[in-house]
């Protein structure tokens, strides 16, 4: 956390990808994650798709990625949720961000931030609209 | 007068909900896993230098390893069970075959969410342990049909007994 405590409305710094195989393949290696609606247009589109999409579980680790520099070193992650909603698609740029809903004290005077986060496709489509809980040290 | 409305959710599947659908124990996490997994998530970016620099760690961090919040420790393979079981993974009725009960025979399967407490990190040399509650079945009509959901909570622990998150993930078969 930077020297500012957070602020109800703050926006989390936006990190973007552009989704494709290269990408899809790196993580299908670290998460054994070879599903065919993941490799091949045509299983994509067998099951309703326009072609083959990324992971929901990569748009995950992306949204993670962004509450990770909102919370540094000193920081804790302590709740994430996220429902998948749209398949992300091979070119179309992925944005992932967040805002802060709310700031408050816990009885140990740890700082509790509230978060909507979200991943989202260049046209503003929500793939990942989700929410998250982290927390920093109590600030004396 | 009508007749009953289809479901999707059978006497069985119902009085599955509650029982314990798997037990899985990882392998030691490793500082190669976490290199490996971190390089692939934040690609095309380079990593934070904790996920990968061994110098980092050392000075650092007292040469404690520590993954990723949504790194899988079960990937590829599990210390128990071992080696390579015959179970169809893509299978959309894995779940109640493993139940030992019919499935609802659906032929897609997706990711609908997930909802994962955080209580504590996974460092490397811990061995996790993973065991999964069938939670609730919910079915709802959509753009691809009469979907199933299906919602199943799994609670891991490390090999000290410290639980280390509580996951809900949900599926939607179609």
């Amino acid at each position: 956390m930077s020297a500012t405590p957070p602020e109800v409305g703050q926006e989390l710094p936006v990190l973007t990808w552009t989704p494709g195989f290269d990408v899809w393949n790196r993580f299908a290696a670290v998460n054994d994650e070879f599903v065919p609606i993941h490799m091949d247009d045509e299983a994509g589109r067998e099951a309703g798709y326009p072609a083959a999409f990324g992971m929901g579980y990569l748009q995950w680790s992306w949204a993670h990625n962004v509450l990770r520099e909102f919370v540094g070193e000193e920081g804790r992650i302590d709740r994430v949720q996220g429902s998948f909603r749209a398949p992300s698609l091979k070119g179309v740029e992925v944005s992932a961000g967040g805002r802060v809903t709310s700031v408050s004290q816990d009885d140990t005077g740890r700082v509790v931030c509230e978060l909507e986060i979200w991943t989202r496709a260049a046209d503003g489509v929500p793939l990942l609209p989700g929410s998250a809980t982290v927390s920093f040290p109590a600030r004396h | 007068m009508s007749g009953p409305a289809l479901t999707l959710v059978s006497e069985a599947m119902t009085a599955a909900i509650g029982s314990e659908v798997s037990r899985r124990v990882s392998f030691p996490i490793s500082p190669s896993d976490i290199r490996k997994w971190a390089i692939a998530v934040y690609y095309p970016r380079h990593p934070p230098a904790r996920y990968w620099d061994a110098e980092y760690v050392e000075r650092e961090l007292g040469g404690r390893w520590v993954a990723p919040q949504e790194f899988n420790p079960f990937a590829w393979m599990t210390a128990n069970p071992s080696g390579f079981p015959e179970v169809d993974r893509l299978d959309p009725d894995l779940l109640e075959k493993t139940l030992g009960i019919p499935g609802p025979g659906l032929r897609y399967q997706l990711n609908g969410g997930l909802d994962v407490e955080y209580h504590g990190d996974l460092v490397a040399g811990d061995v996790i342990t993973a065991v999964r509650v069938l939670e609730s079945y919910a079915e709802r009509s959509g753009r691809l049909g009469q979907m199933l959901f299906t919602t199943n909570r799994e609670t891991w622990t490390n090999q000290r007994g410290e639980t280390v998150q509580v996951r809900r993930q949900t599926g939607i078969r179609y």
